[in-house]
């Protein structure tokens, strides 16, 4: 039987866990919001960034999707604030902010 | 043991065959529908060191699995280890021990810790370098045990050897009659004493 | 229709394996079990079976690699001895909590030190809590009969754990004894192909095997661990009913010999068990009600069925061939006590360490301790709890 990740949580009892905790299912890491632990947030600003697109491939959890070779705007879901497009972005394009506000801005706004 | 039992204890030195002889001593007597069993000395192989190897041979199932320490048979594949090990330590008195010697049974009874059981000797030097050329005294051995303790009928055992010289030296084909003429030659030495 | 040879165990054991034809074998030779690997790479070599053979450069590594092929899909297995067992100890638990059913051909052999290859129980008995099933033989036979039925018992969907099935180094592995062979159809049709549900290399299916697992989540796949460990004992049972409708030998958790009227009970596991039979059968001449319990199956323990099995004797010697340096006996001294206590059978026991390290143990040794049982009983004579035997002391 495939596992549906979103009916186990930390509260589930011992029998609605899988065997030897193995999740049977792909790319389930979509599923997990790992937005929320994010205490500084990347914001971009479009008019700065010139696509070279040095941010994407350092992104540790795959936050900058990159759309007919251009970059797309981040993944707050996901995004864990880490900083390290800010630091590889050569044109001051992303900017590092305390807390995680923008997510809903960046959100509704991309 | 009981019924009809026998347990043999080899003593040779690591290299010479001792173990090989049990071993093969076990795979014959299996043919004869016994229960057999055949084991070395538990321990790393140190070439020249004393080893010991182990024979049951039975007609009911084995289960005991410790060595033998009151044996109907000793075999001493060589002669020097009769000053170093206590060869016939345990051995039963209505038993017997045989020698890889070219001296008679008189001489070496003497050399034998005070057993006073039959003692038989089998110049397995000679045999081998007449049969062979060369000398293992294993084959020759264990011609001497099974003439010795009766496990199995000669012409029984010369027939079975020969089918597993026929499988083992499929690729030495040579080396198959000599061996032949080791075993029948120790059993013709052996005859007499008897 | 059997076949009836004579081989040595480490011989039987690889003649098993080459009957089931298993997909994967990593491996990496320690002595008394090197024999294993070394006949299957042969039989891989003649073209007789299909398994992949992975040399690798440790234990560790072997074990590893079997954890990856069996989540991969893979029917695998391995073979170690001693210091092997104890490198893979880490890769044990991972087998055991990643719940795949690898089979271990364990020919056991002492831990270090001091340094010795000769056979006791100390690797099996240390590896004892790593969640792995364990099997013991008192034979090459046995050896063969249990690997056997190991796959069977692992892949069932009720157990899915890996399983250990354990032979005396030397003593069983290198001694030629007679032996009743199945024929290969009959091991390939009882063993079945592996087909497992869920595996790493299914195409569209992706799965996760090993996930780190936060404490809201640890504690609960223990337990479903466990819960599998005791859920094997029923299927342990199954699978040895329908070997003896195959082989016409049959096996429970442990075997009870001349036990039915027994005053004396000696509790073994492995080679020794047969040496306890002679004894037994040679102390029954003589009017002695003496018996054997061979304890076949050590992980998961039965516990109440030993208990209920002594509960109508008057004492019992309990036979560890491993030391726990704790003061007051080895393994299966504690547990079967625990056992007995918890199921309120009061009966005397008394726990020894023998065979350490190779130390013979003898038909002698045998009429030795049942003698001590019977001064006990008889005359009330206290000895220590926990002794040995076989020792030189003064």
């Amino acid at each position: 039987m495939r596992t549906d990740v979103n009916k186990i949580n930390e509260q589930s009892t011992h029998d609605e866990l899988t065997e030897g905790l193995m999740i049977f299912a792909g790319a389930t890491s979509k599923d997990f919001k790992t937005g929320e632990w994010r205490t500084n947030t990347p914001i971009f600003y479009p008019e700065k960034c010139k696509q070279c697109l040095l941010c994407a491939p350092v992104c540790p959890d795959s936050c900058i999707p990159v759309v007919n070779s251009k970059r797309d705007r981040f993944d707050y879901f996901h995004c864990k604030g880490c900083g390290i497009c800010a630091v590889n972005c050569p044109f001051g394009a992303i900017e590092m902010v305390e807390g995680q506000v923008p997510m809903k801005k960046e959100v509704t706004n991309g | 043991m009981n019924g009809n039992s026998i347990e043999i204890r080899w003593h040779g030195r690591g290299g010479q065959g001792a173990k090989t002889a049990a071993l093969l001593l076990a795979d014959v007597c299996f043919k004869t529908g016994a229960y057999v069993q055949g084991f070395p000395e538990y321990g790393p192989e140190r070439m020249g060191a004393p080893i010991t190897a182990f024979n049951r041979i039975s007609d009911k199932e084995i289960r005991v699995h410790s060595n033998i320490y009151n044996p109907d048979l000793v075999v001493v594949v060589d002669e020097s280890l009769l000053g170093a090990v206590d060869v016939t330590s345990g051995l039963k008195e209505n038993g017997a021990v045989i020698v890889n010697t070219d001296k008679d049974a008189a001489s070496i009874a003497g050399k034998l810790n005070g057993y006073t059981g039959k003692v038989y000797t089998v110049d397995a030097r000679k045999i081998s370098v007449a049969a062979l050329g060369k000398y293992f005294p294993n084959s020759p051995m264990l011609a001497a045990a099974v003439a010795v303790s009766g496990v199995m009928d000669k012409d029984q055992f010369i027939n079975e050897m020969r089918s597993s010289y026929e499988h083992k030296f499929a690729k030495k084909p040579e080396v198959i009659e000599g061996n032949m003429k080791a075993l029948t030659d120790t059993f013709a030495a052996l005859e007499a004493y008897l | 229709m059997a076949k009836r040879d004579r081989m040595s165990g480490n011989e039987a054991v690889a003649y098993a394996i080459k009957q089931i034809n298993p997909d994967v074998m990593p491996a990496f030779p320690i002595t008394p079990s090197t024999e294993i690997p070394q006949m299957v790479s042969t039989f891989i070599a003649n073209g007789e079976i299909d398994t992949e053979f992975i040399p690798v450069e440790s234990e560790h590594s072997s074990m590893s690699a079997a954890i990856g092929s069996e989540a991969a899909g893979a029917r695998t297995l391995t073979a170690t001895s001693s210091c092997g067992l104890a490198f893979m100890w880490e890769e044990l638990l991972v087998a055991a909590s990643n719940r795949m059913p690898i089979a271990l051909a364990l020919v056991n052999r002492t831990l270090s030190g001091p340094i010795n290859i000769n056979c006791d129980h100390s690797d099996s008995m240390g590896a004892r809590d790593t969640g792995w099933i364990q099997i013991y033989a008192e034979s090459n036979q046995e050896a063969y009969d249990n690997f056997i039925q190991a796959y069977p018992i692992a892949e069932d969907p009720r157990v899915h754990l890996p399983i250990m099935i354990c032979q005396d180094g030397f003593i069983t592995s290198h001694a030629v004894m007679n032996i009743e062979l199945l024929e290969d159809k009959e091991v390939k049709d009882f063993v079945g192909t592996y087909q497992p549900e869920e595996f790493l290399l299914n195409p569209g299916k992706p799965m996760a095997v090993g996930p780190y697992s936060v404490s809201n989540y640890a504690m609960e796949a223990r337990y479903n661990q466990e819960a599998a460990m005791e859920a094997s004992k029923d299927v342990i049972i199954e699978v040895a009913k329908k070997y003896k409708e195959l082989s016409g030998r049959g096996f429970e958790l442990f075997e009870e010999y001349r036990t039915e009227d027994a005053d004396y009970i000696m509790l073994i596991i492995g080679s020794a068990a047969g040496t306890a039979k002679q004894a037994v059968d040679d102390l029954r001449d003589k009017g002695i009600k003496a018996g054997v319990l061979k304890l076949r199956v050590f992980r998961p323990f039965p516990a109440d069925e030993i208990a209920a099995a002594l509960s109508n004797c008057k004492a019992v010697a309990i036979m560890d061939r491993t030391e726990s340096y704790n003061g007051h006996g080895g393994p299966l001294a504690s547990e079967v006590t625990a056992g007995l206590y918890r199921n309120k059978v009061m009966i005397d026991t008394m726990c020894y360490t023998y065979g350490l390290a190779g130390r013979d143990f003898t038909v002698d040794t045998v009429y030795g301790i049942f003698d001590e049982l019977k001064d006990i009983v008889e005359n009330g004579a206290e000895y220590k709890q926990h002794r040995y035997v076989g020792l030189r002391s003064k």
